[in-house]
């Protein structure tokens, strides 16, 4: 079957950016994907919003810390509320930035961010590290990836994540040498456990302030001679950094990552070297390399449309471009978020989300088909997420009968409800000159990458009493297809 | 029993003998009940299980349990030392043995050690510990040696290795709303439910099953989700029936343990083909004011499990149960200025179960002596467990599972 335009312009959105919005669909029949793509970049080009979810007593605590100095001066009743904070910020800064992914227009440079945030995975429980990092990541999205890998390794979320304060002349911590070179830039059997140890000691002294400032302690550092993949010579981090780029096969994994997440797991070597040539060649423009892969023929290849599973994050947000709609109660994204398998923020590990099959079990799958159904009829939300003692997710949802401060469990969710409230208009306008028969065929075109709907089934379960009731709940029951899972 | 003379009963237990055959030449059970005539199928009783069919239960203690003050070292003055409030006195201690006391909230675990029921091995860790509770589950539940990211759990892969071809993801169950990484393989993956009923009656939406029936092939990924949901829909209807063929009529306690392992009672009479139970008690994180948090957790733990072991007993199927309890990590032996512990490294496992070779303190108590960074020392490495009780209990091959081949411990 030839892939239409319109579906052609909706991989692009949905691999470029979060999918469709309501309000870009009447274009897409048309437009050519040059046209959306060249829109996409120019929407991204300028530098992101810095996103900030401190509030004024959290700005009060943190000056407090600073002024003790360290953490361990605090009074317990200071800690405590500086944890409690620390968590809420990282709450709110979750729920901000899914706010841009659904309705900043800056759509591909949140998406790259999005890509960057499960590679390079970090927790840290501070709520600033964590802005900052995300500032890092999504100001470099689309720049260069010597600059971005620079940034996020002197960050202090990443340096305190992988143990580097540890990383000291007399006694190294390998941690943050090794996932700079297994998971960050070359990739596992590229290099030896001789050249992490040697790298290791590179990185001594590399540290941050309190505040989060990055601080080079020169007294940690091994001044000593290091021979690091061939190359000798007294190097400090950045030298590292350097000789790690140096290297094509650090183009290349980087190349080939993004090429699975954006084009296709299954990787195609003609494809793949071409990009990671000319991302090599480019020193590690970004940008350039995107614009390599979405203006590329092979990008819609037919056996590229459709086939990749959306990761929780991206069924969400996805959701909300193309049916808007008002939450009361936003929290309800985190609980997706958790009972699904990816909340942002929380890597399950250093090596970010696996993603694909991975995010679907029966359970998880069940939950995906049902959200469009509850969203709909506001039914009730009966899971309970596990417990996270890294995340103490039980205070971040502000459990009403939490049983006491140090108790750390899963919110009950029983009798929940998401209290959405889409707003149907500007969806329905997209089917104005829709004949009636053509309409399931329509929303199918809409909703889904490839396959064709099976008419009578959907007519089964739609409220034929009335052209619009008959959309919207047409569109609900094919949402909640597993169909719908794809993009 | 039920009335039936010993003959007949004899006749039955072969009867379920070759379908129990059956069963492990086709990977389920389910298609080879459902394909018995009906005259055969009105042979089921209750409590007709033939012995033989063994499962496994997993019990996860979540947020990092803290080991010393399980199973205590009540002769140990460095452990008094290091926790002068926290430290559980020997007069309070439930007392096993000269050296070692069980937590004062585990009475029925110290009825389990006099009974020759109950293995408590000591210093179970990996090297290079992961103080961190994300990394260290995932570490723990994946089986990985900690060095690299593993994205399939130990059970997983077990489900990898033995079910090829299975229709159903019921051999391996987990009683929760979220599947945990532990059960996830790379073809296959166990099913999460809370209750049987709750999962039947959601899986009833007509809307499924339509869709359901009329999907035609059409692709790798759509058709791997639309199996994944007839799978679970299938499961549903089969689990829901099994666990009202012969259910529990024991009196569990009304606590989320309880009504847990009262499930997994219920399908343990059952005929279905789920090996291996998995279900997570927490959070044991207690960094602050630790002794009324674990005792309550503690006391959870034990009045559920003193019903279930009851349970077993009576229905003839505790030789067939090994249970073992687990942590991510044990905590540190020194006692924190908040009344808490915080994180460790090396951590104690119970086994529980009639089918026990080795019965007891299968080990030596942690040497508080030799510690590093003020952290326990691991003796055993958790993997030499897990390949003990692919090997030994699943009858499954180890090696493959677990990508290494660790020796295998005495105890089943």
């Amino acid at each position: 079957m030839p892939v239409s335009n319109q579906v052609r312009n909706q991989h692009l959105l949905w691999r470029a950016g979060f999918g469709p919005s309501a309000e870009s669909i009447q274009e897409l029949a048309n437009a050519s994907q040059g046209e959306i793509f060249k829109r996409l970049l120019k929407f991204s080009s300028k530098n992101p919003e810095y996103i900030d979810v401190a509030n004024n007593a959290f700005d009060g605590l943190f000056k407090g810390l600073q002024e003790a100095g360290r953490i361990e001066n605090l009074s317990k009743e200071q800690k405590q509320a500086l944890r409690k904070q620390s968590r809420e910020g990282i709450r709110n800064l979750n729920l901000r930035w899914i706010e841009e992914m659904v309705n900043g227009q800056a759509q591909l440079l949140e998406k790259m961010a999005f890509f960057w945030h499960g590679h390079f995975a970090c927790r840290n429980l501070n709520m600033y590290f964590q802005q900052g990092l995300l500032d890092i990541i999504r100001k470099n999205a689309l720049g260069n990836f010597g600059e971005l890998l620079r940034e996020v390794s002197k960050s202090a979320a990443m340096l305190a994540f992988l143990n580097n304060q540890q990383n000291r002349k007399q006694h190294p911590n390998e941690n943050f040498a090794r996932e700079v070179m297994e998971l960050f830039t070359m990739g596992r059997g590229n290099y030896t456990e001789e050249d992490i140890r040697e790298a290791a000691r590179a990185f001594t002294g590399w540290g941050f302030t309190i505040g989060g400032e990055f601080v080079f302690r020169k007294q940690l550092h091994d001044n000593g001679v290091k021979t690091v993949l061939g190359r000798r010579g007294n190097f400090d981090g950045d030298d590292i950094l350097d000789i790690l780029l140096e290297h094509r096969q650090t183009a290349r994994f980087i190349a080939g990552k993004i090429y699975k997440y954006f084009v296709n797991e299954e990787l195609d070597e003609a494809n793949l070297s071409w990009v990671s040539d000319r991302f090599y060649n480019s020193n590690y423009d970004i940008r350039k390399l995107m614009e390599d892969i979405f203006t590329s023929d092979w990008f819609y290849d037919p056996r590229n449309i459709g086939t990749r599973i959306k990761s929780p994050v991206e069924l969400l947000v996805g959701m909300r471009r193309i049916l808007p709609m008002e939450l009361a109660n936003e929290e309800m994204q985190l609980m997706f978020q958790k009972v699904l398998g990816q909340i942002l923020f929380y890597p399950p590990n250093v090596a970010g989300w696996p993603g694909g099959k991975n995010w679907i079990d029966g359970s998880s799958l069940m939950v995906r088909l049902r959200i469009p159904g509850l969203i709909a009829e506001n039914d009730e939300f009966n899971l309970k997420p596990k417990t996270d003692d890294d995340q103490q997710m039980g205070q971040m949802m502000r459990e009403p009968d939490d049983p006491g401060p140090s108790m750390t469990r899963a919110p009950n969710t029983a009798g929940l409800r998401i209290e959405a409230r889409v707003e149907w208009d500007v969806y329905l306008q997209n089917f104005s000159g829709v004949e009636k028969k053509d309409l399931i065929r329509s929303i199918a075109g809409i909703l889904f990458q490839k396959t064709e709907v099976n008419d009578k089934t959907i007519m089964k379960y739609a409220d034929i009493n009335n052209r619009e009731s008959f959309i919207r709940t047409a569109t609900i029951k094919m949402m909640s297809m597993p169909e719908y899972q794809l993009c | 029993m039920d009335g039936n003379g010993m003959i007949d009963l004899q006749s039955e237990i072969r009867i379920m003998n070759i379908k129990r055959r059956t069963f492990l030449q086709t990977g389920t059970l389910a298609s080879a009940s459902m394909m018995l005539p009906g005259f055969m199928k009105a042979l089921q009783r209750p409590n007709m299980v033939p012995p033989g069919n063994k499962v496994l239960v997993v019990l996860q203690f979540s947020g990092g349990n803290d080991g010393l003050n399980t199973v205590i070292p009540v002769r140990n003055d460095i452990y008094y030392k290091e926790r002068p409030g926290l430290g559980i006195r020997r007069e309070k201690a439930l007392i096993l043995s000269d050296e070692v006391g069980l937590n004062p909230s585990l009475p029925a675990f110290r009825d389990l050690y006099e009974d020759g029921s109950l293995g408590i091995l000591n210093g179970v860790g990996y090297p290079n510990p992961d103080r961190s509770h994300f990394r260290s589950m995932d570490i723990w539940q994946s089986g990985s040696s900690g060095k690299e990211y593993v994205n399939t759990g130990w059970i997983g892969r077990y489900l990898d290795a033995q079910c090829n071809g299975c229709d159903k993801p019921t051999q391996a169950i987990e009683i929760d709303d979220v599947l945990s990484l532990a059960l996830k393989g790379e073809k296959n993956k166990g099913l999460a439910l809370r209750d049987p009923r709750r999962l039947y009656n959601s899986s009833q939406e007509k809307f499924f099953k339509d869709i359901s029936e009329t999907h035609k092939a059409g692709g790798d990924e759509v058709d791997y989700l639309y199996k994944t949901m007839a799978d679970t829909l299938n499961s549903a209807d089969y689990i829901f029936r099994q666990s009202r063929l012969h259910p529990s009529g024991a009196s569990y306690p009304a606590t989320q343990t309880g009504r847990s392992l009262k499930t997994i009672a219920s399908l343990i009479f059952s005929d279905i083909n789920t090996k291996v139970y998995y279900l997570s008690l927490g959070s044991f994180d207690t960094h602050i004011n630790q002794q009324p948090q674990q005792q309550k957790l503690f006391e959870e733990l034990n009045n559920a499990l003193k019903v279930f072991v009851k349970d077993m007993k009576d229905n003839n199927r505790f030789q067939d149960l090994c249970m073992f309890t687990f942590s991510e990590f044990g905590r540190r032996v020194s006692q924190n200025a908040s009344g808490g512990t915080d994180h460790g490294t090396a951590n104690t496992m119970f086994f529980i179960g009639g089918g026990l070779k080795q019965k007891g303190i299968l080990n030596g108590m942690p040497n508080l002596n030799d510690l590093i960074e003020d952290d326990l020392k691991y003796s055993v490495d958790f993997k030499n467990v897990y390949a003990t009780v692919l090997k030994n209990w699943l009858n499954a091959d180890d090696r493959e599972i677990l990508g290494n081949s660790f020796d295998y411990l005495n105890f089943l």
